[in-house]
């Protein structure tokens, strides 16, 4: 259901829900944090780039944990990441979403036996909204994985927290 | 000058500190030397006018699974244009190579990146610290006897 689903013909009045307003808002302006550990920053930033150009979608990337609403952990987390990311995730403000880009960050990827220096997967550090396979995932996925995450926005409530 | 006429004029002046030489026939010749000879073979090579070896092209780690652990240099002319090949080998319980990085600097992060993930100490290395891994990682990972940790800083290594 969108916003403006209730047109206003005669006042410039709209009635909807509080929920639908902030969900509104919170998925349409979705700040990412702006950083990269591996190849699947390159298409990251393919993605950010003019060519599929994320501003479309409210998405843009701050440098700052305290300004982002959302991490897209593109790469490979290595433990002496992981601990940085860690704190990173601690500094962002609520609400707030991880989305795990690619295989590395998502199970540990190629590095998962004999990976010694190579974190299995980040949700072992923060919790993961979405995850979008590939190696690297084209920025194709990483849309469809944004797009995902709106969706899950989309049906979050005040008084309900969604799963 | 080939690798065995280079390997020829480091016989002449150091004979003995030759353990091996293979110059014929394998795709890469090298000459093994011992490790207290390695900064004086190191400067024969950078300063004699026809030897000129005025670049460290790459330093290696080796651990050869037999309690040796060892050191590759291979090093090179840019004005005669030709390479040699060194090899040091100490056996793993007394690892100590005398450094090279005031002979190259380019050896300074090589010998670094060597200590972190062999463990091979180079004596007179002017800032010997990990190089890659955290300062508080356990054992030195790409040795053949390393074992992995279960857990670092409370995270669950092991898939």
């Amino acid at each position: 259901m969108g916003l403006l689903d209730k047109q206003f013909n005669n006042s410039n009045v709209i009635i909807t829900s509080i929920d639908n307003l902030l969900n509104w808002a919170r998925l349409s302006s979705l700040w990412g944090m702006q950083f990269g550990l591996a190849c699947c920053a390159i298409e990251m930033m393919a993605t950010g780039a003019s060519h599929y150009d994320l501003d479309r979608f409210g998405i843009f990337f701050r440098a700052t944990p305290r300004q982002s609403d959302v991490m897209i952990v593109a790469g490979t987390v290595t433990l002496k990441m992981a601990e940085r990311i860690k704190r990173l995730y601690d500094q962002m403000p609520e609400p707030r979403y991880v989305l795990s880009m690619g295989s590395c960050s998502n199970c540990g990827g190629p590095y998962w036996e004999h990976g010694y220096h190579v974190l299995k997967g980040v949700d072992r550090v923060v919790p993961v909204d979405v995850y979008v396979p590939g190696c690297p995932p084209r920025p194709e996925a990483l849309i469809e994985g944004l797009l995902k995450l709106q969706e899950k926005i989309r049906s979050e409530s005040l008084v309900k927290k969604s799963a | 000058m080939t690798s065995q006429q280079i390997c020829e004029k480091i016989r002449e002046r150091f004979g003995p500190a030759i353990r091996e030489a293979k110059t014929e026939g394998v795709p890469n010749p090298f000459v093994s030397v011992a490790p207290e000879n390695l900064r004086d073979i190191s400067l024969f090579l950078r300063d004699e006018a026809d030897l000129a070896c005025d670049s460290l092209m790459c330093l290696s780690g080796v651990d050869s699974g037999k309690g040796m652990l060892g050191a590759v240099y291979h090093i090179a002319s840019t004005a005669h244009r030709h390479t040699v090949t060194l090899k040091v080998q100490v056996p793993a319980e007394k690892a100590e190579i005398p450094s090279v990085a005031d002979i190259w600097p380019a050896a300074n992060w090589h010998e670094r990146e060597a200590y972190d993930l062999i463990g091979i100490t180079f004596t007179g290395h002017p800032d010997l610290r990990r190089i890659l891994l955290p300062d508080d990682w356990p054992g030195h990972p790409l040795r053949k006897d390393f074992k992995v940790p279960e857990f670092y800083h409370g995270m669950k290594v092991p898939y």
